[in-house]
């Protein structure tokens, strides 16, 4: 796996992220600020902030994870990495792919190892805090296919924030539905399995079929 | 013979000419179905037994709902096509159907809201079908604005059609994810006309305006194509030659 360009690619990234812990901190502070906001925003009544919880949770991972996709390519981009990687011959469908897994290891699972936590802080009743981290670890894997694609079809672009949030909130509308319904089910004493079963498939079939959209749109991106 | 057909397709003024000898036919067509449709629907229909004559809204409503739709796969086609075969025309006509179809969704929710109200007795309802609708709005106006914010056009284009190609992958899922939102939600206040089938009186005008909504779309769609060819070609003879006459 580390001789194939995924393997590569996905230490790069971790190891350039690691070398500045504050950045790999910051989508957890952007999450408990945000969590922060919303009793201050609904009122800090428990029985308001527990129905509403789910939902802030998961729409909070879904800001979480597009804040940290404007950047995932900025770097490479600007230093000439990606046409390094692009003329080194290597597969493009597996170096988008190590970018993939790499943004999900720095914001999607520590945001699902912590979120237990954050939802405590909402009043989330205990029987959904385990759902919460599960549903969320499958989730923002799709987010994370999806944030690369927005981010690799605007990075040749200035001022692509707002552009991103547009490109790619829509298509996460499914994860965010099953995301938060998961959670709500599993509140109310509903099985969860098939539900989490599904947004397992939706995020192994983002992972199959993103890559392909990452890798053209690099290629685009690079006017090649 | 057998080929020759494709290998215009990849000419400006044959399109150009061609497109045009089309849209004299299919223009007052158009017109024409869009006028019939519209005058039996409005006013030779029966009355609907529990919404009166508000229900008249379904001969817009409808027509526009179902092409918005059909005009993402239209925008898609076209986006695939120009990525595979880099044909100028696929290009030109997956930018000029995002507009359109964005149009058409924003009056497909129009409508939908000026007719909920005297029925639902509200404007607006995050309904399965609304909410689907909505979603394909942004999806229009993502591409819209993708293509807008490209300095260099011919980049813009390929981005634009690698995520109209996404998009498409997505619409089937975002829809059943809606439906399923929506029966977990579903609230309990408003009651649609759900179960009864519509009258054959009213159905003929309906598929009429709905065959005419189509034919318009065509129209507006080939109008725009000979507009954006003639913006990018500005510089080359044939459009000298056809804008300032026989010369």
């Amino acid at each position: 796996m580390y001789r194939s360009v995924f393997g590569k690619v996905l230490v790069r990234q971790l190891l350039l992220a690691f070398r500045r812990p504050a950045a790999v901190l910051n989508p957890l502070f952007f999450y408990g600020v945000v969590v922060l906001l919303m009793p201050l925003g609904l009122g800090p009544q428990q029985s308001v902030l527990s129905q509403f919880a789910p939902g802030l949770l998961w729409i909070t991972a879904l800001l979480a994870g597009l804040l940290s996709a404007e950047t995932i390519f900025r770097g490479d981009y600007d230093d000439g990495a990606l046409e390094q990687l692009l003329v080194s011959g290597e597969s493009l469908y597996l170096a988008s792919l190590g970018y993939v897994v790499a943004h999900w290891c720095l914001t999607g699972l520590p945001l699902a190892l912590f979120s237990p936590a954050f939802g405590q802080l909402l009043s989330l009743p205990d029987e959904g805090l385990g759902t919460l981290a599960v549903s969320l670890a499958l989730g923002t894997l799709v987010l994370s296919a999806f944030g690369c694609v927005g981010a690799a079809l605007t990075m040749a672009l200035r001022r692509g924030g707002m552009l991103l949030s547009l490109l790619i909130l829509p298509l996460e509308v499914p994860v965010l539905i099953l995301g938060a319904g998961v959670v709500e089910r599993a509140v109310n004493g509903m099985p969860v399995d098939s539900l989490i079963s599904i947004l397992g498939g939706l995020s192994l079939l983002a992972l199959a079929l993103t890559p392909l959209a990452i890798g053209s749109s690099i290629k685009i991106s690079l006017e090649v | 013979m057998a080929w020759t057909w494709f290998h215009r397709l990849g000419s400006s003024p044959w399109i150009y000419r061609f497109s045009g000898q089309l849209l004299r036919y299919l223009l007052p067509l158009a017109i024409v179905l869009v006028v019939a449709g519209s005058v039996w629907g409005l006013a030779f229909t029966p009355p609907d037994f529990r919404q009166g004559n508000s229900y008249r809204i379904i001969y817009i409503h409808v027509p526009v709902s179902v092409v918005s739709l059909a005009g993402y796969y239209v925008m898609a086609i076209a986006g695939a096509i120009s990525l595979i075969w880099r044909l100028k025309v696929a290009d030109m006509a997956m930018r000029v159907a995002a507009p359109i179809g964005a149009a058409m969704t924003f009056l497909a929710l129009l409508t939908g809201a000026v007719w909920g109200k005297p029925t639902w007795g509200t404007y607006w309802v995050w309904d399965a079908r609304i909410t689907s609708m909505v979603v394909l709005l942004f999806l229009y106006l993502g591409v819209f604005a993708l293509y807008e914010a490209y300095d260099n056009k011919a980049l813009a284009s390929k981005a634009c059609a690698i995520l109209s190609l996404v998009g498409t992958v997505n619409i089937p899922i975002i829809y059943k994810s809606v439906d399923w939102w929506y029966s977990l939600h579903q609230p309990a206040s408003i009651k649609f006309t759900g179960g009864s089938t519509i009258d054959p009186s009213m159905f003929y005008p309906l598929l009429l305006m709905i065959v005419a909504v189509y034919c318009l779309y065509t129209c507006l769609l080939l109008m725009g194509l000979r507009l954006t060819l003639l913006e990018t070609e500005a510089k080359t003879a044939w459009v000298k030659k056809e804008i300032l006459g026989e010369s």
